[in-house]
């Protein structure tokens, strides 16, 4: 039957085409529903408990997200009459921002103070370019000693000011971040314009605006770079002009197809689904390679084209379908993942390579057959090479085996360097402008990394109780002096300021209001002098009955950020009551968390894909004992890859914890090529191990070793993405497929003949 | 001679004429917004007095709900801004915390809040107060006295809310410090009375609606709304004040609106 079905492929090549177009036409339609997310919270399922904690706190507060405009003038120092003026004016300016919640800066800080018996409530700076030099001292003496500025929105020395905004995306559609990013731009291109103060902006709607610009421009590269890398390597191997011309349309083809279809599917673009055509591209040169090169064997020893190609796929038809099937089952073991983006991967890698596998039986051979092509000398690069090779690792197995135990051991000895790190400014690389920018901004005024608490209050109206208030304190003092904070934002700060300024600026009375009534009509007072949007909604809830506690942090790594919330859970567990108990959270949490979370899952659904693949493989061998053995070859690269990581990078995290299942199906392909001649001349040929080793080298070892090197150059294509979520994931893969290839060409053949014979093979 | 000199004065005449009538049918937007502000301000003038209680519910977006109780009086002044006293009752912390305000037509208005856990009236000395009242979704701009002068006016057009016809005004706040760019304002064509608030705020984008409802009318003439909601848009975040036992004519007199009143006002 499936004879027949080459044949009808073969003579009705016409009508293949024209399916394949019809077919290629209705699915590349849905390209246009694609869109690019640029919402960070993409990496996270909507069951994660880490974001269903945020957003519980944001719709209890308000939201978080920001833009953060960094002001550097150039002599170094802010209280100067330009740029404080050029600050409020930026800060009015900065209200028009769409959807913009609220702005602060040190200009319309609410500074209060004592007005004889009253409360006087003012912007810190109004009318700034008018002031005297003795105002400017005393601008630059509040703002460098207030609490809730320093390190937020001024640096200690003065040096650099931020205004930040808060943001709140009605998330109805996709053009409202650039829409923002767009504005915020123009404010700064104008600010720079018009004085010689240096702006950078961050923030959370800046990184948010980074995904798409930077998955565009990694597109706008790595895309022709890959198409040309396979363009080379097509021509090279192929030496074809119209066999490469031909492949390329393939692969070109079956990208489209596949992002047609993920567009029918409604997946939405993100970095991580960005690489997803180049790895596509380098798994469908494969299958086209086979086929052509078994072709142009076939014409040289004076076949037909038609017969040259029946039989190319007839005898690739089976050991395609395998791999295809183990690709695609490595691929879709990423649908364990926590991090939507991947699942995304791993479906839409799936659902091409097995485009890729329809394609070159259907289209790949039905288009050769309508091109003259002549039959070609292809010399058979490195047969006698191999030859050689099989000869030193039949006589040498002993040393290769125990050599090679003991080198994979001493990488696997290196797992444990690894860290988990999901810092994610860090998943931009420093060339892009978003992550030079928050660096700046962290080195010189404050930091992008928040940690919010929201600390209930023992009942509904009591957050004003003084002692309540006293553990708040407590917790914000013990707070400041760990390592990496910054700047904590808390509401006794406020309560201090106001009980001193109700005592006429008595100094001795900057301290926490000692009556719970006090307190209260205190911040009533304050609420009743505060202007538009600068209101304490964001820092205590309707109820009065808790109240939020922000911790800006520096760039700390994920197991200093874990380790410190562990420590907050200690301090909170001694010292303050029951009620009071709370735990952190905000993006920087929960990314935190998302690699132990993936890992966690990502192991399920590597044993998932192990078992399947296994099973699919002893299967296919009709061999128990072998399909075992395959596991050893099959496993140990993605352990030995992750080792050599340990060592040079060691730091792991949120893309890295797909790379195994995603390799396996790959690394996999190898060893069934091997294992299938191998015992194709065991059973066949009733060869000895020795000599079936020999014959595996000779056959397949060339083809493999270029197969390889293609998949290492195409993932290694991914190392050069802007986003270190796609650069590691590439860079890691194509250690493991060099690894693979190591061990199934010194390792599982000395197994194959310690452990491959038993009374039944 | 005769003849040019007639034909000007009948050009002049005919000119003269297309002045008229342009003032008498084509009112500019802004007097027609001006006009039926002021009248809706006269057909609420000479209500002497009033007191009420109100209760304000709180709703944020994560479905948290919380109640504030509070009363207030009102007396009306002739030839400037009304007086007004809140005296807050819930939560408890604040309880007996009045708030006076002395509003004016066009200068800023005068706040004193009586705090009495100090015992003490502290003057509100902010120019800009259009932060939320009670954490609410209202501004105290919002509740307080609508002043003809506060505002400047634009006529829309005439259109329908509910089945019932509406003036469709635009305002704008004069004073530079309030929250909002602009309001667009549904007016009641028969009673004269607001029906709805759209609020936009600095950016021009709509950031709260209110909406008057329940309706009762006063000695004959004056219309009260019983229940207010206010929905911000851009947080989700609501409130829904309502207004309960409206007592028109109490007698109020000068001295119930003194700093020192608000001591003893319980």
């Amino acid at each position: 039957m499936l004879l027949q079905f080459f044949d009808l492929v073969l003579q009705r090549r016409w009508l293949v085409v024209l399916i394949s177009i019809l077919l290629v036409v209705l699915t590349a339609s849905g390209t246009r529903f694609l869109t690019f997310s640029n919402d960070y919270r993409m990496f996270f399922s909507e069951d994660n408990p880490q974001l269903q904690a945020f957003e519980a706190l944001q719709n209890t507060y308000n939201k978080t997200d920001n833009v953060l405009f960094v002001l550097t003038p150039p002599d170094g120092d802010v209280f100067n009459r330009e740029t404080l003026s050029t600050v409020e004016w930026l800060t009015e300016q900065a209200w028009r921002i769409p959807y913009s919640l609220r702005v602060d800066s040190i200009s319309n800080f609410q500074y209060t103070s004592a007005d004889g018996d009253d409360l006087l409530v003012r912007d810190l700076l109004e009318d700034a370019d008018q002031f005297t030099d003795a105002q400017l001292a005393e601008a630059r003496r509040i703002a460098t000693n207030e609490p809730l500025l320093v390190n937020r929105l001024i640096s200690p020395s003065g040096d650099v000011t931020g205004v930040n905004v808060t943001i709140q995306l009605p998330g109805k559609s996709l053009t409202e971040v650039p829409e923002v990013a767009a504005f915020v731009r123009n404010l700064a291109a104008e600010v720079m314009e018009r004085t010689d103060i240096d702006v950078r902006l961050t923030g959370v709607v800046m990184m948010n605006n980074a995904f798409p610009e930077e998955s565009k421009k990694d597109m706008s590269t790595l895309y022709p770079l890959m198409f040309v890398l396979i363009l080379i390597i097509v021509g090279v191997m192929l030496r074809s002009f119209s066999a490469t011309i031909v492949t390329a349309l393939m692969i070109f083809l079956t990208i489209l197809i596949t992002v047609g279809l993920s567009g029918w599917a409604g997946i939405k673009i993100t970095p991580p689904t960005t690489s997803v055509p180049v790895m596509v591209m380098t798994l469908a040169v494969a299958d086209s390679v086979h086929i052509l090169v078994n072709f142009f064997h076939y014409m040289t020893q004076g076949k037909s084209q038609y017969e040259a190609m029946f039989e190319s796929l007839r005898i690739n038809f089976t050991p395609i379908l395998l791999t295809t099937m183990t690709t695609a089952i490595g691929f879709l073991s990423l649908n364990f993942s926590d991090a939507p983006p991947f699942r995304d991967l791993g479906n839409m890698a799936a659902v091409g390579v097995v485009i890729a596998f329809i394609l070159s039986m259907t289209l790949l051979p039905a288009v050769v057959m309508l091109l003259p092509i002549k039959p070609r000398k292809t010399a058979a690069i490195g047969e006698v090479t191999m030859q050689r090779f099989a000869e030193f690792v039949v006589r040498r197995r002993n040393l290769l085996m125990w050599g090679m135990a003991g080198f994979i051991l001493l990488l696997l000895a290196q797992l444990p360097r690894n860290e988990l790190n999901d810092v994610f400014v860090k998943y931009f690389d420093e060339s892009i402008t978003f992550r030079a920018d928050t660096d700046y901004a962290g080195e010189r005024l404050t930091g992008i990394y928040l940690l919010e608490y929201s600390l209930p209050a023992p009942a509904e109206g009591s957050v004003t109780d003084p002692e309540f208030l006293q553990h708040v304190e407590n917790f914000a003092n013990w707070y400041r002096e760990q390592p990496g904070v910054m700047h904590v934002n808390v509401i006794t700060d406020v309560m201090k300021r106001l009980n001193k300024n109700l005592h006429a600026d008595d100094p001795a009375w900057y301290r926490l209001p000692e009556d719970k009534e006090l307190a209260a009509q205190y911040l009533l007072l304050y609420e009743f002098s505060l202007p538009f949007g600068l209101d304490l909604n964001n820092q205590i809830d309707i109820k009065k009955s808790a109240t939020r506690m922000m911790v800006t942090m520096q760039s700390v790594s994920t197991e200093e950020l874990l380790a410190l919330e562990r420590s907050v859970q200690d301090w909170l567990g001694q010292h303050v009551p029951e009620y009071m108990q709370t735990s952190g959270t905000g993006s920087t949490i929960m990314f935190a968390n998302i690699g132990h979370r993936n890992i966690r899952s990502m192991l399920q659904g590597t044993t998932v894909a192990l078992i399947l693949i296994s099973a699919i493989l002893i299967i296919a061998l009709r061999s128990l004992r072998i399909g075992v053995i395959s596991i050893v070859p099959n496993l140990v690269p993605i352990g030995m890859a992750f080792g050599l990581w340990g060592i040079f990078v060691g730091e792991v995290g949120l893309a890295l914890s797909v790379v195994s299942g995603m390799t396996l199906g790959i690394v996999v392909d190898d060893t069934v090529h091997f294992l299938s001649k191998y015992l194709r001349a065991r059973r066949e040929q009733g060869l000895s191990p020795e000599d079936a080793v020999r014959y595996a080298f000779s056959t397949v070892g060339t083809a493999l070793w270029v197969t390889s090197l293609v998949l290492v150059c195409g993932f290694g294509i991914l190392a050069l993405s802007n986003f270190e979520l796609n650069s590691g994931m590439g860079l890691l893969t194509a250690i493991t497929i060099a690894f693979a290839l190591v061990a199934d060409f010194l390792f599982l053949p000395t197994l194959l003949m310690k452990y491959g014979v038993s009374k039944h093979d | 001679m005769i003849k040019r000199d007639l034909m000007a004065a009948l050009w002049l005449v005919f000119l003269g004429s297309l002045l008229g009538m342009t003032q008498a049918t084509a009112q500019t937007p802004e007097a027609r917004g001006l006009e039926i502000a002021q009248e809706v301000n006269h057909r609420d003038t000479g209500f002497g007095d009033y007191q009420v209680d109100m209760e304000m519910l709180l709703r944020n977006q994560h479905g948290d709900e919380s109640l504030r109780y509070m009363r207030s009086r009102v007396m009306e002044v002739s030839g400037d801004g009304d007086k007004s006293m809140i005296i807050f009752d819930r939560p408890r912390d604040v309880k007996g915390t009045a708030l006076l305000t002395y509003t004016h037509k066009s200068e800023p208005d005068d706040q004193w809040l009586y705090l009495p856990a100090l015992k003490r009236v502290k003057r509100i000395a902010s120019r800009n107060k259009s932060g939320p009242f009670m954490g609410s979704e209202f501004a105290y701009e919002d509740l307080t006295s609508q002043e003809v002068e506060k505002y400047t006016y634009r006529f829309l057009q005439e259109t329908e809310l509910n089945g019932q016809p509406m003036f469709l005004i635009e305002r704008y706040p004069v004073d530079e410090n309030s929250g909002y760019k602009k309001q667009q304002v549904w007016i009641n064509q028969v009673e004269y009375r607001a029906e709805k608030i759209d609020f936009y705020d600095r950016k021009e984008s709509l950031l709260k609606t209110l909406v008057f409802q329940d309706y009762h009318q006063y000695l004959g003439q004056y219309w009260r709304s019983g229940e207010m909601v206010m929905q911000n848009h851009q947080t989700g975040k609501s409130t829904v004040l309502t207004w309960k036992n409206f007592q028109f004519r109490n007698g109020f007199t000068e001295s119930d609106f003194k700093k020192n009143a608000l001591k003893r006002a319980k």
